[in-house]
């Protein structure tokens, strides 16, 4: 009894726009999500085989303020329930990233809110605070289309990065490996749904790098594949579509996990995370799961809605950032190669 | 009535602030510089000089282009998310048409252009008449070359304004000799305080569905309308 001080939640608005969807979403305390709206262009940019920024940015101004509007709506909240307007200030396509960080500037202008940039990354981490509390410190798998990170957290709002791709993202690897064995776009369902069919017959390198290192690489696996196709095609020989998903995928995953787990016992890491497009992934879900059951660390992959790019991230990163007090000015840019600290 | 409008479709900056048909503050920069970082604070430090609040604002105007994509979406996001922020009209108007007002007092033709690159220009005909503007001939996306030649055989005065004159005065001048008027700099960008007076000859635009007046489409754009159209 006795303990009379009164904690106001904290509400905060998110916005994402830095790739091929324009999202926007309320989150409450960081860690429960009020609405949650995505608005996917992944239909218009599939006959292109990949996203056209010229056309995601021409979607995003189309599509900004009905998404607000039904992110508004769905949570039943007022203008002064809102502490602040987070929006994702990069990385990411420029003229995408563009349309959601001058859209937030003109929220916190006209609604008079702080404001407060987000990195793509940390909103992709913080997905998983919507699941459960985090515990410091923490590794971070983040895996997408454009990332393939570790990061080390040692307490809310600091990230080390410890290890990253040096040539392809995994996510990269995955589309390109798709197109050879024509699959639609995205590929990387495609390509997780056809390894479960096939088996690792095909022999394919794993690069492991030096010995201390973190870092990741998998363009000299997408060669060996190209090779593989090629050789084969040469003899006369077919091999099986799924079979070369199996061991293609077999050696992304191998490389993942190894490493992760290596990484989350050397730095005696309470909780292990995974993040980011590719965590929708099947195989490297089980996979992981598979390999941290035999460890003593617990491992948290987000619900498939959360893994792919969405606003609550963001919002859940940005209040973090809001309750440590950081803030961004009205001269806030959209950043395509911003670095996450 | 406070009426806000912006222009960052093209290499100038413009933020006005109107009382009614009153001027009450105006910015313009015509610099090469970032028009995502500078135009909340242009919007902000002229709103606090002039002393209006943004809950006071009851209409916001907007440069929709043609010119730079990025630049109009730019203009665009910041003018539609205001006017949905803050329940109050938005009103898209040519960037083309803003820029015509600097010919007001003319009795020729009046033919404003943006450079386009690689010989193209972002261009309309317009007219003066009875202190009224008219569209003469619709905006398109045309080789300067064409548009000259379509005057050459008109036969008739036109007065030429444009933020890219300098690329083009001498072709200009070349091709139609004294049928082309061409004023001073001072009168080869736009106002956006005209944005505003333009804008009375509008309806509100329905806040979500005013989008860029690219006069560009890629193929692929170009279906895609096509489609959402059909869907509408
Ligand atoms: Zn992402």
């Amino acid at each position: 009894m006795g303990e009379f001080k009164m904690k106001k939640d904290t509400y905060i608005l998110g916005i994402e726009t830095s790739c091929d969807e324009t999202a926007v979403a309320i989150v409450k305390n960081g860690t429960e999500i009020i609405s949650n709206i995505v608005a996917s262009q992944i239909e218009s940019h599939k006959r292109f085989g990949g996203v056209v920024p010229e056309i995601a940015s021409r979607h995003h101004v189309e599509q900004m303020t009905i998404v607000l509007e039904e992110a508004f709506q769905e949570s039943n909240l007022n203008w002064k329930d809102i502490d602040a307007i987070a929006v994702t200030e990069g990385p990411g396509l420029v003229g995408a990233l563009l349309i959601g960080v001058n859209a937030a500037k003109a929220l916190a202008f006209a609604k008079q809110k702080p404001l407060i940039g987000v990195h793509h990354i940390a909103g992709h981490i913080y997905a998983n605070r919507l699941e459960k509390e985090f515990q410091f410190p923490l590794l971070a798998l983040i895996v997408s289309g454009g990332h393939t990170e570790l990061v080390l957290m040692k307490e809310h709002g600091r990230y080390e990065l410890i290890g990253e791709t040096r040539d392809d993202a995994a996510g990269e690897a995955y589309d390109k490996v798709a197109r050879m064995l024509e699959l639609p776009y995205p590929g990387g369902p495609h390509i997780d749904r056809l390894a479960s069919e096939g088996e690792a017959s095909i022999d394919l390198p794993r690069a492991w790098l030096e010995d201390d290192s973190y870092d990741f690489s998998f363009s000299g696996l997408k060669s060996a594949v190209i090779n593989t196709i090629h050789n084969a095609k040469q003899r006369g020989e077919s091999l099986k579509k799924e079979d070369i998903a199996a061991s293609f995928q077999a050696s992304v995953i191998d490389v993942l996990t190894t490493k992760t787990v290596k990484a989350a016992k050397n730095y005696h890491v309470k909780q292990v995370i995974v993040a980011g497009g590719v965590a929708a992934n099947k195989g490297l879900r089980t996979a992981l799961t598979e390999k941290f059951a035999e460890t003593d660390i617990p491992l948290l992959v987000p619900p498939l809605r959360l893994c792919t790019d969405n606003a609550a991230m963001i919002a859940a990163a940005g209040t973090i950032s809001y309750e440590q007090g950081k803030r961004s000015g009205m001269d806030l840019n959209a950043n395509p190669s911003l670095l996450l600290k | 009535m406070y009426i806000l409008s912006i222009d960052t479709s093209n290499q100038s900056l413009g933020v006005a602030i109107m009382k009614n048909d009153i001027v009450i503050g105006e910015v313009i920069t015509n610099i090469a510089k970032n028009h995502s970082v500078r135009l909340m604070p242009a919007i902000d430090e002229l709103m606090k000089e002039v002393n209006i609040t943004p809950e006071q604002l009851e209409k916001i105007v907007v440069a929709k282009g043609p010119g730079s994509y990025t630049g109009v979406r730019i203009g665009l996001t910041t003018a539609k998310t205001l006017a949905w922020a803050l329940n109050i009209p938005v009103v898209g108007v040519s960037s083309l048409e803003a820029l015509a007002y600097q010919g007001r007092f003319s009795q020729a033709l009046v033919c404003p252009f943006f450079d386009a690159r690689r010989g193209l220009v972002f261009t309309g005909v317009y007219q003066w008449k009875e202190g009224k503007l008219s569209l003469v001939r619709e905006e398109t996306n045309m080789l300067m070359e064409d548009l000259l030649q379509s005057f050459l055989e008109q036969n008739q005065e036109v007065l030429f304004l444009s933020p890219d004159i300098d690329k083009h005065a001498e072709n200009i001048k070349g091709k139609l000799g004294d049928l082309a008027i061409i004023p001073e700099n001072t009168f080869q960008i736009a106002n956006p305080s005209h944005l505003a007076l333009a804008s009375t000859n509008y309806e509100a635009d329905h806040t979500h569905s005013l989008t860029p007046n690219y006069l560009r489409l890629a193929e692929a754009e170009a279906n895609w309308l096509k489609s959402q159209k059909e869907t509408k």
